[in-house]
This record gives C-alpha cells, structure tokens and sequence, in this order.
C-alpha cells in the first residue's frame, strides 16, 4: 500500500496515499507502519488527509502502529478526513491519539519552531 | 445490478431467492465472501443509498455499519470451509434505511448476537485493544438490530436512521 515518507529534523510524516484503510489492507498497512516507526524518528505524523474510509480492522491497524511508538517515540495523528473523524469519535479513540488538523499545522506548531 | 456481475458464480445464487424488495427502487446484491468483494459490495451499495436520497452522513454511517457486518461475516461464518456466498438487501422506509445481510456460513457463537464491547481506553498505550471494535459499532449506529438462525442461513436485519445524523454533527 502507498506510504509516502517525508522526514523534517526529527519529524518523520507518513502520508497515506490511499483512501481505504479496512480490512482488505489492515495487515499490510500495520507491517509497513512497523517498519517506518521501529528504528525511526522520534516523532512520526501519520496523514490522513487522503483517507476517507476507516473500518475497525483499520482503526486496529492504527492502533497497533501507535503501540509500536516505544521510549521516546510518539505517533500523532493529522488531517482526518469527516467520515474518518466519525469512526475515531464512535469508538473514543479521539481521546487516545493526538489528533492535529493538518500536517502544517504540525510542522509550523511550537514542537519544532526550532 | 441484479444478475450480470454474478455469472461466475453459477448456481450458487439459485439458493438465495431475492426478498421483495429487489427490482423495488431497493438493493440486491450477492456477492463471494472476501475482503476484495465486500470493497466492490460497499462501493455499489453507498451508490444506491445515495440514489435513494441518503444523505452523506447517513451514506457514511451506513458504509461503516456494512463493512463491520461483512468483515465479520468473511472472517467468522466460512471458516470451515473457506468461501460463501453473502446476500445483501436495502430499502428505503421514510428517512431509515433497512437493510438485511444473509450468508450460508456457520451460525454466531451461541446463535445469538454479539454484544458490544466496551473497551476500557485509559490503559496504559500497550494495553489498548487493537480489534474488538465492530459490535460496538454496529450497535450505536443501528436499530431494531435482529439475528436469526434460518435453516443453514444466518440473518441479520436493522435499520439506520439518517435524519437523526444531521443533528448531532
């Protein structure tokens, strides 16, 4: 599945450069998340921007992604879409995650002004 | 959308005999149980809603209720046997959508329906549950949610409001 990488100082953003994240793509999405997280920058920045369908496989997947996020390590989440907002807010899981509304708001915010 | 798509599937659909409803301005679809299929049977059905006059929140509700039963249906009903067949039904009744998902796998455990989970999401970040979510789902965003043991079929009927939606977002 398309994962696009882009790294800014200690920040690694992964873009999500497909719209479904369900059942038919969950394992795969969690093995290529692993890899980019384990070993990665401090700070990776999961973008959902393009993603308009989370099912709890996905939602699973994600999480399972956060989990891998050890020490240091912090998986954020930016740019849900509405309908993918919808599925994090039914299953509380806004309350888990750090949920920015974009990718540049990230990136310009105080945690890397520097 | 009834027939053409469903040739390769031979006389499996001559056991599923289609509910009132098809050729009714509702929705009929059989299709095999797997991951690839339920994407197209999801695809073709918030089509129709659509076309019904859904609203998009009620599509994506509606979308999202689908995909848990059908995942659930692919992952647990042919286990044994490694393929099926799952009949979806949907109509419209005023501003709800009714829908009934049949399949010719293994009942629910107990041939009862799943209760909700509810997690308990203050745990430590290792700890949180990664599945678990789907009854959950299904339960919040459906009503008058029913399964039946039907001869070697399983049932499954509720219904979605979509006016219900618009308020509360």
């Amino acid at each position: 599945m398309e994962l696009g990488i882009r790294d800014t100082g200690d920040t690694r953003v992964v873009h999500v450069g497909e719209a479904r994240i369900d059942a038919a793509v969950a394992i795969q999405f969690k093995d290529q998340m692993r890899d980019l997280i384990v070993g990665g920058p401090d700070r990776v920045i999961l973008d959902l921007s393009a993603v308009t369908f989370v099912d709890s496989s996905g939602l699973g997947a994600i999480v399972a992604a956060m989990k891998q996020a050890v020490g240091p390590q912090q998986l954020e989440l930016a740019g849900l879409t509405r309908s993918v907002a919808k599925v994090f807010a039914l299953t509380r899981m806004d309350r888990v995650f750090t949920i920015h509304d974009s990718v540049d708001a990230v990136l310009a915010g105080p945690a890397n002004a520097e | 959308m009834q027939s053409e798509p469903l040739s390769f599937m031979g006389h499996a659909r001559d056991r599923h005999r289609a509910g009132p409803i098809a050729g009714n301005g509702g929705l009929h679809l059989l299709f095999p149980a797997g991951d690839r299929s339920v994407r197209r049977a999801l695809s073709a059905s918030v089509a129709a809603f659509h076309d019904m006059g859904v609203d998009r929140d009620g599509c994506d509700f509606a979308e999202l209720v689908l995909a848990e039963v059908l995942n659930n249906v692919v992952e647990h009903a042919f286990t044994d046997r490694g393929h099926g067949i799952i009949e979806l039904e949907a109509w419209r009744a005023g501003n709800a959508l009714s829908l009934r998902i049949r399949d010719d796998g293994m009942p629910m455990p107990g041939e009862r329906l799943p209760a909700a989970q509810r997690h308990d999401l203050t745990v430590e970040t290792h700890e949180l549950p990664e599945g678990g979510f789907g009854w959950g789902i299904i339960h919040d965003l459906t009503r008058d949610l029913t399964y039946r043991r039907d001869g070697a079929r399983n049932e499954l009927t509720f219904a979605i409001d979509f006016t219900e939606f618009d308020a509360s977002t």
